[in-house]
């Protein structure tokens, strides 16, 4: 009996956006990233060519960090103590991207200045070829205080600068408009609130093709649920045509993954919670694949192992099945 | 797809005799469409329209149940392709493979962990379903012999494994009365299998290599009088699954494609590695099976991927929350600390594990915070100082304690002056911001 297969057509694609640039385009990348151009929902192969897969970012600290899993720190090991050298193994455990994340303080506890933030993310730059992504504490005025100085001293290098959201969005798009970097626009699950800070980013003259979004996420167990749908949700409005939601999508599964306690610790949790390792690396890897699956482009994940699931995952997904 | 109000109208006798009750056979019609009235209220209908009546208001996606002594599953049903449309209904049943050929204390020793495995998440007790058993021996009373090994620690529904009707037969004798999930019938054995399934009222799996094949294969089937049936598009890897998997969902919900509107199985199991297999079991609970069968039993994957159902079958309307009110934790006395959250049952659980996990005796009072985390309902203004203060007074806590202390979540640190303003003469204590430090701050400041 023959079926006829439905076939969505859409008006809408996502835009395609690409990090990093090479001497010739004015940075110092050995290579570029570039991702979304999606035409249809994920991996809907038989609908349309997907053209660029999601990547995978590892995320690296400007100094050990003091509250994540002995597991992380662990795999890591010495690298932890030294973003270049950190950078460096990210890159042989197979990322597309760096993410380094600024910290608020120093390991005697005084805030992270300016000046050594510049001189850590030179030396990242330095050890890796990838390109990059810096991203602040988190705490919109000293992310502005620690972003701003870096994209001028990282001119031409199509960073992504993060994070860029309601509260900072404007010091750190004219950031990146005035030294050619990329912004993350982030916003707490809600598919208004992204367009809403999308609207305002390109109307300050960012070309569209500079933004990517993170719609936020919550490990799973913690809110994936609402991220999830929060993700689903975009990547439609995205097809259907809505032009401020057409931006590749960004996420934290590592971030995330790595902050339940299901990750974090080992002793004195439910047997019924299984092998701690198994159970961490399960935890952000089925976060992270069920994300991208919803539409994320980009994911930022911390083990290594993790890693190296997720690629294979998204080559197996790109793999376009025979009857398509 | 229910039919439109116009596509009843040209089923029933349109002669306006209103012995329906309503003045035209289209306003009858309407009525119909909106399933505000029942089809017996016109006496005029032929058999035939009743039939096609009938059949479109059957849900697209058949709801299956397999069924055992006290247990069931159930896979169908669905409406929506994506959650937020409106939500998932039935979480598919997560089994667990066994293989005949394996000895049968080893059957009986992995049965009785699977049987007995149980986590807990945000209050509710999460447990595997059942058991696939796979005839690879090729013989009946080896497979015979395996089901029973099973049935002796568990009472959980089976699917049971063989293509082949002879062995499949002795499988199904050692479990009668019950109602497992044959698999399967493809296009060499499916008039045996079908044979099988009608005998024994049981639901049977239908395997194809293409949805054409699949199509036909259950057109036929149910010619033979067997209606209860799952699909398996044979795909066993990530690309191929997601789109045969949307491909038939989408059939049975946007274009009423009866040949194909039945709950999928998914083989997870069969990736042969387990990083693999806990990937793909993630996208089939995410993206639409029914029944998904493992091959690895291992806590460390069946919590996640348990969590992983809960969460994708969470009603998007309805955040799990838990009654606002004064928890008493470890047996509290009125010297006991006092810590406040929300009623958000991820939240509200957090902090209640972590307290009752140290030993430490305390009072948890939950605030309603209309079921948010204690950051949004901050951002959204449901876990302010008021709210707080409201809760204090609500549920009698100054009666129940000896000293007017109150520990607040560290994330919500900026309400610490507010309070004191609401809460004249009690000292607001700043806690962690995450529930897993509580033990060691109750330890040392309380
Ligand atoms: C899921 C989520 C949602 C869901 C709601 C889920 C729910 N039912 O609450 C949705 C999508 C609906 C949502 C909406 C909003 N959200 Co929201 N959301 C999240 C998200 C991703 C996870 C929250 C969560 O579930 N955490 C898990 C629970 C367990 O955490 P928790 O309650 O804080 O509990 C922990 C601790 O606080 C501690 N703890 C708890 N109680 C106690 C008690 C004591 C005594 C102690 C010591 C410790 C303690 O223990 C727990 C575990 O460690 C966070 C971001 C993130 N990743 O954290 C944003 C976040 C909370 N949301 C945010 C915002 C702004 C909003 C909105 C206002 C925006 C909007 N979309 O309009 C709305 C508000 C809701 C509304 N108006 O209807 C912001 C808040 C920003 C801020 N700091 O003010 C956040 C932080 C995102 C961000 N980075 O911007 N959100
Ligand atoms: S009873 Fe039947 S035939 Fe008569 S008006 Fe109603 S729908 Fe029409």
């Amino acid at each position: 009996m023959p079926v006829e297969i439905p076939k969505d057509q859409w008006p809408g694609e996502v835009r395609t956006v690409t990090i990093g640039a090479t001497a010739e385009e004015g940075g110092t990348r050995s290579r570029v990233v570039t991702v979304g151009g999606e035409k249809t929902l994920p991996f809907m192969h038989f609908e349309a060519e997907t053209p660029n897969p999601p990547v995978v970012a590892i995320e690296i600290k400007d100094r050990r960090p003091d509250d994540w899993s002995p597991l992380l720190l662990d795999v890591w090991g010495d690298v932890a103590n030294d973003p270049a050298a950190w950078a460096k193994a990210a890159e042989e455990a197979g990322a597309d991207l760096i993410e380094l994340m600024f910290s608020l303080t120093d390991a005697e506890g005084n805030p992270i200045t300016p000046e050594s933030a510049v001189t850590t993310v030179r030396a990242v730059l330095e050890a890796t070829g990838l390109p990059l992504l810096v991203f602040g504490p988190g705490q919109a005025e000293v992310d502005n205080e620690l972003l701003v100085p870096v994209a001028e001293a990282t001119k031409g290098e199509r960073i992504v600068l993060g994070i860029c959201e309601d509260k900072n969005y404007r010091t750190i798009v004219a950031a990146a408009l005035a030294n050619d970097h990329l912004v993350s626009a982030r916003t707490p699950m809600d598919v208004n609130l992204a367009k809403q800070l999308n609207i305002l980013i390109t109307d300050m003259g960012l070309p569209p093709d500079r933004v990517l979004m993170d719609p936020t996420t919550g490990a799973l167990g913690y809110g994936i649920e609402y991220g999830y749908s929060v993700m689903e949700r975009l990547r439609l409005a995205a097809l259907q045509g809505d032009a401020m939601t057409q931006f590749p999508m960004i996420v934290t599964p590592g971030f995330e993954a790595w902050k339940a306690k299901e990750s974090k610790v080992g002793e004195g949790v439910p047997e019924s919670w299984g092998d701690w390792e198994g159970r961490a690396i399960n935890w952000e890897t089925l976060t992270a694949i069920t994300l991208i699956e919803a539409g994320a482009d980009i994911v930022v994940l911390r083990h290594p192992e993790s890693v190296r699931r997720i690629k294979a995952a998204i080559e197996e997904l790109m793999t376009v099945p025979e009857m398509a | 797809m229910a039919l439109s109000g116009i596509q009843i109208y040209k089923l029933l006798p349109q002669t306006n005799c209103k012995d329906c009750g309503f003045p035209t056979c289209l306003a009858f019609a309407m009525k119909l469409a909106a399933k505000q009235v029942e089809l017996s209220a016109c006496p005029h209908v032929s058999e035939e329209s009743k039939a096609l009546l009938a059949e479109s208001a059957a849900p697209p996606i058949r709801l299956v149940t397999l069924k055992s002594d006290g247990y069931e599953v159930k896979a169908g049903n669905e409406v929506v392709l994506f959650r937020h449309e409106k939500t998932f209904y039935h979480r598919p049943g997560l089994f667990i493979r066994v293989r005949d050929t394996e000895p049968a204390d080893e059957i009986k020793k992995k049965a009785s962990a699977v049987d007995a495995y149980s986590v807990t998440y945000v209050g509710i007790d999460l447990t595997l379903d059942g058991f696939a058993v796979e005839a690879t021996s090729g013989d009946p009373t080896t497979f015979a012999a395996a089901v029973g090994a099973i049935r002796e620690v568990s009472e959980r529904p089976l699917i049971l494994i063989s293509r082949d009707p002879a062995v499949m037969a002795a499988g199904l004798q050692a479990v009668n009365g019950e109602k497992p999930l044959v698999y399967g019938a493809d296009s060499d054995n499916w008039e045996a299998m079908a044979d099988l399934a009608g005998q024994h009222e049981v639901p049977l799996a239908v395997i194809g290599k293409t949805l054409d094949e699949l199509a036909e294969l259950t057109e036929k089937i149910k010619e033979k009088g067997v209606e209860d049936m799952v699909l398996d598009p044979a795909a066993r890897d990530l690309s191929g699954s997601l789109v045969l998997n949307t491909q038939i969902r989408r059939l049975a919900l946007k274009k009423n494609f009866r040949p194909l509107g039945y709950p999928l199985i998914a083989f997870p199991g069969d990736a042969g590695d387990p990083a693999r297999e806990a990937i793909l079991a993630a996208q089939a609970i995410a993206k639409y099976a029914g029944f998904i069968v493992l091959d690895t039993f291992a806590p460390e994957l069946a919590y996640p991927l348990l969590v992983l159902r809960q969460n994708i079958y969470t009603d998007p309307q309805k955040p799990i929350q838990v009654q606002p009110g004064l928890y008493e934790i470890n047996e509290p006395t009125p010297e006991s600390p006092l810590l406040v959250t929300t009623n958000f049952s991820i939240t509200y659980f957090s902090v209640a594990n972590e307290v009752e996990g140290s030993g430490l005796p305390a009072w948890l009072l939950v605030a309603d915070a209309e079921g948010m985390s204690v950051l949004t309902a901050w951002a959204a203004g449901k876990f302010d100082a008021e709210r707080i203060a409201k809760a204090v007074k609500n549920f009698g806590v100054a009666e129940k304690l000896s000293n007017k202390r109150i520990v607040i979540p560290g994330h919500v640190a900026v309400l610490s002056g507010e309070l004191e303003e609401e809460l004249p003469g009690w000292e607001i204590r700043v806690g962690p911001r995450e529930a897993v430090d509580l033990p060691s701050y109750m330890k040392e400041a309380l």
